[in-house]
């Protein structure tokens, strides 16, 4: 493999990642004011990913950090072509995260619930939106030669994109459920594990539905025709996604929780190895297309950036598990009375 | 209007909103893990409760800055991609580096701190905020590099029609990027420092907490001290290099028209740039310019005629800035060394604490000049000499933009405000 390739890859694993991390804080985000029934409940919600939220979001700042320094013309049209839709999305980050520190800093019903809201759309808006731009991105963006897109963000709207847009929603909400059913106890992990396991055929369904549409709407199945070995990477993801019912139903949440993990990585490969060697096809013209080839650095770059990377991330791997761990336990009422919680 | 004003104005208000946040966290979390520290050898108390005082009044700050500089991140492709596309294969890795290196250890380990105190030992609790300070500094390392870099471009060629990486030590070394750093780092130190002696002193004066705030006051006067001298001494050296690297912007800084010798530096002045001349002058000492900027009385410094009409940044506006930074700056010094000879006795001292309650804002106001001086102070280029502002801006609709700066504007001057009120409501209640 040559080096631009690593990088699609890499490229391709740290938006994964993101997902996967940050993905069920944004499922949180969404269930938390149809399963948080009381103050208490609400509390036990975002204090069960307090700790790490912050922590998960800087893979989306790495992501596009990255996307930065391996491909800057793809960061540069791909940001500025989505322009609407990514303000929109970091507004919404804004607000979630301010709404964690600020709720109880004062002690009134209408300033929590001005915060509850934020923690919905915090939740929602990137869920969508980030579903909504990847599946554009698998179907083409109507980018002229100069990199300009001819379309706005209601272009974006289109069946095929919001379809990725419910997807991911779905994927982030079971996998947020999931999380809740792990930190907490009694009622609200009932209520968690329930909501999971209802999501979880909603989620299938879109799942197919997506699977199917991407035949028509997208040229993502062309690299798993030429090589039909790449095919085991959709029966990994959808096993993982039956493996999730599977825990669901036995009620052991953090495997399920493992399983829905790997069926988001997989969900977002599935894309990402249909594109190659594309970061950002044109709909309007192939010759238009960013590639790994056409937009990467300079080989200095990629190679002092994969040195930087191959060092770091897994030392950032390894003491963000650390703190994981450190906070795998039940989220209980006691914690919630010490000072510092949110 | 167009969208390169909007952005202008959108990537301004954006990075200076940032920074009403960030120096406090740099500064900040260097004094919490200092009183935390000290907790940890000597198990008193009052140090316990001080950090958790500070520790407190760092944490909304640090929500604050860390929700404001995700969207700073990304607006250099949504804002500005012909520049992002031009300089990413410099530029871009230095963002992803500071990423790597820094924001996932600072905002991995301060969910730990916030929800470890019973989890971890208190040992490993107090070495928590300290990486959380060594990340945030070295956030401020390769924030810099990367501006230091559109400050004063080294290590590059142009090749493929775009800025590519040659020599990436000359990028990290630049000389430029290392004045910035340890000026804006001790910029941060004097401005925490400030805050933590304004509240002591709000608290002094109505004579509550009496040894809990003594003592946070002088913590925060030795640091201020010490930084507040070395920040000025510091800053010297950084105008003799802007000197050398960005002459326009000097003579901007001291609104130099005419190329001279034995240039004088004036104290006030109201530049007029239509006709390029001042309108007036006032307290003119010949010879000062040319000293502070080459270190030589009679060294010649180039006047803004020197440059064509448009090289040359808006004069008014960075030479108001570069003497309201360097003003407070003194009075800065001059405030701690008072406060050093009344250290002993600040309680006795009612009118220096009230003073420095109210100084609580200048450190701020300094900082933010101090950016204005070196950002609009290098227009019209965005990478000196290089590349100009003009030809950075994306090319998107003027009404996106014109929706996202109303959006700005609006989020944030609400969180601005909700965000000082309770900075202030959980100071003026004091340690619990
Ligand atoms: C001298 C220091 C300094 C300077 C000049 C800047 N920042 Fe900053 N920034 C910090 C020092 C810092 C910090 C103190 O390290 C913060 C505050 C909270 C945090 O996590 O890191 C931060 C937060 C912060 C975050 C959020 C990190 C997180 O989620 O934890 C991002 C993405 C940026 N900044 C990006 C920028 C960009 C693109 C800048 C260029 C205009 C910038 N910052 C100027
Ligand atoms: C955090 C403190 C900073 C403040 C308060 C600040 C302030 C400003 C201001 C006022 C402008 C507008 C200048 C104009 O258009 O006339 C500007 C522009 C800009 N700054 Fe900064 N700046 C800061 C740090 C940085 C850093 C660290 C970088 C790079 C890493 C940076 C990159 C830019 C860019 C790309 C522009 C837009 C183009 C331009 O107008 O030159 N800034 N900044
Ligand atoms: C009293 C003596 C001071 C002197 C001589 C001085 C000098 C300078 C100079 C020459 C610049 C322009 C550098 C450039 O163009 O990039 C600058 C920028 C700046 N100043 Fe100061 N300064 C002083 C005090 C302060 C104080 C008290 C603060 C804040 C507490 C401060 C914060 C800044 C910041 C943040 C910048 C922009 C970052 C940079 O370019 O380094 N300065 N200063």
């Amino acid at each position: 493999m040559d080096l631009q390739a690593i990088w699609f890859f890499l490229w391709g694993l740290l938006w994964a990642v993101f997902f996967m991390t940050d993905g069920f804080d944004f499922g949180i985000g969404v269930l938390y004011p149809f399963l948080g029934k009381s103050d208490t409940d609400k509390r036990l919600m975002i204090n069960s990913i307090g700790p790490l939220w912050d922590g998960n979001e800087v893979w989306l700042i790495t992501a596009g950090g990255v996307t930065f320094a391996a491909f800057p013309t793809v960061y540069a049209v791909m940001f500025s072509s989505m322009y609407s839709a990514l303000m929109l999305i970091l507004f919404a980050l804004i607000l979630r995260g301010v709404a964690f520190e600020f709720r109880r800093k004062v002690d009134n019903d209408t300033w929590k619930k001005i915060w509850d809201i934020c923690i919905f759309i915090g939740g929602l808006v990137p869920a969508v939106l980030f579903g909504v731009a990847f599946a554009n991105i698998f179907q083409g963006i109507p980018i002229d030669g100069n990199g300009v897109n001819q379309g706005n963000l209601f272009s974006l709207l289109n069946p095929y994109g919001l379809l990725g847009g419910v997807l991911f929603l779905l994927l982030f909400l079971v996998h947020g459920a999931l999380w809740i059913a792990i930190r907490t106890e009694g009622d609200l992990n009932e209520r968690a594990g329930l909501a999971a396991n209802k999501l979880w055929y909603w989620l299938a369904a879109a799942a197919v539905i997506f699977l199917v549409s991407s035949k028509f709407a997208t040229k993502l199945y062309d690299n798993y025709i030429a090589h039909p070995a790449l095919f085991l990477v959709i029966l990994i993801t959808v096993l993982a996604l039956f493996a999730t019912k599977f825990f669901i139903l036995k009620k052991t949440w953090l495997k399920a929780w493992f399983a829905s993990a790997l069926t988001i990585v997989g969900s977002t490969f599935f894309g990402v190895i249909g594109l190659y060697p594309n970061l950002f096809p044109s709909s309007l013209d192939p010759a238009f297309s960013l590639t790994a080839q056409n937009a990467s650095s300079s080989p200095l770059t990629l190679k002092i950036m994969l040195g930087v990377v191959v060092v770091f991330i897994p030392i950032v791997i390894g003491y963000q598990i650390w703190i994981y761990t450190i906070f795998s336990s039940k989220v209980t009422e006691e914690d919630l009375s010490y000072d510092e919680a949110y | 209007m167009d969208v390169l004003l909007l952005s202008r104005l959108q990537f301004a208000a954006a990075t200076m909103f940032h920074f009403l946040f960030v120096p406090l966290t740099l500064g900040l979390s260097v004094l919490v893990a200092i009183m935390e520290t000290k907790y940890v050898k000597t198990g008193d108390e009052i140090y316990l409760k001080m950090t958790k005082f500070w520790g407190k009044l760092f944490l909304i700050n640090f929500a604050l800055g860390v929700v404001t500089g995700i969207t700073l991140e990304f607006q250099f492709g949504t804002n500005w991609s012909r520049y992002s596309a031009y300089v990413g294969d410099i530029f871009g890795s230095l963002l992803a580096i500071e990423a790597t290196v820094a924001f996932f250890l600072e905002s991995s380990l301060i969910g730990l701190w916030i929800f470890g105190w019973n989890k971890i030992s208190k040992k490993a609790h107090a070495i928590c905020m300290w990486l959380v300070a060594v990340a945030g500094t070295l956030s401020g390392v390769w924030i810099l590099i990367a501006n230091g870099w559109m400050q004063h471009p080294v290590g590059y060629a142009i090749r493929n029609g775009r800025a590519e990486l040659v020599d990436f030590a000359a990028v990290v070394f630049n000389k430029f990027a290392i004045l910035e750093f340890f000026h804006t780092v001790s910029g941060a130190y004097v401005l925490s420092a400030f805050f933590v002696m304004g509240i002591s002193a709000y608290h002094l004066l109505k004579k509550q907490h009496i040894e809990f705030f003594t003592k946070s006051f002088q913590m925060g006067l030795i640091f201020g001290l010490i930084f507040s001298i070395f920040i000025a001494v510091e800053g010297d050296m950084h105008g003799v290099h802007v000197t050398e690297t960005q002459p326009a912007k000097l003579a901007a800084m001291e609104a130099h028209w005419e190329t001279t010798t034995r240039a004088p530096l004036h104290l006030f002045a109201i530049p007029d740039e239509e006709n390029e001349r001042n309108i007036i002058e006032i307290g003119s000492i010949p010879g000062l310019l040319s000293f502070l900027g080459h270190h030589d009385f009679n060294a010649e410094v180039r006047g803004l005629k020197d440059f064509p009409k448009d090289e040359r940044p808006p004069v008014f506006l960075t030479f108001v800035a570069f003497r309201t930074m360097v003003g407070i700056g003194t009075l800065l010094v001059i405030l701690t060394v008072v406060g050093f000879f009344l250290r002993k006795r600040l309680v006795e001292s009612p009118i220096y604490l009230k003073i420095m309650l109210f100084a609580i804002p200048l450190p701020y106001i300094a900082i933010e000049a101090g950016w204005i001086v070196a950002e609009v102070g290098r227009q019209p280029w965005i990478v000196y000499g290089l590349m100009k502002t003009s030809d950075a801006v994306s090319p998107v609709a003027c009404t996106q933009v014109l929706f996202s700066l109303i959006g700005f504007i609006l989020i944030y001057g609400l969180l601005g405000a909700v965000g000082f009120y309770l900075i202030a409501k959980n100071a003026r209640k004091g340690p619990v």
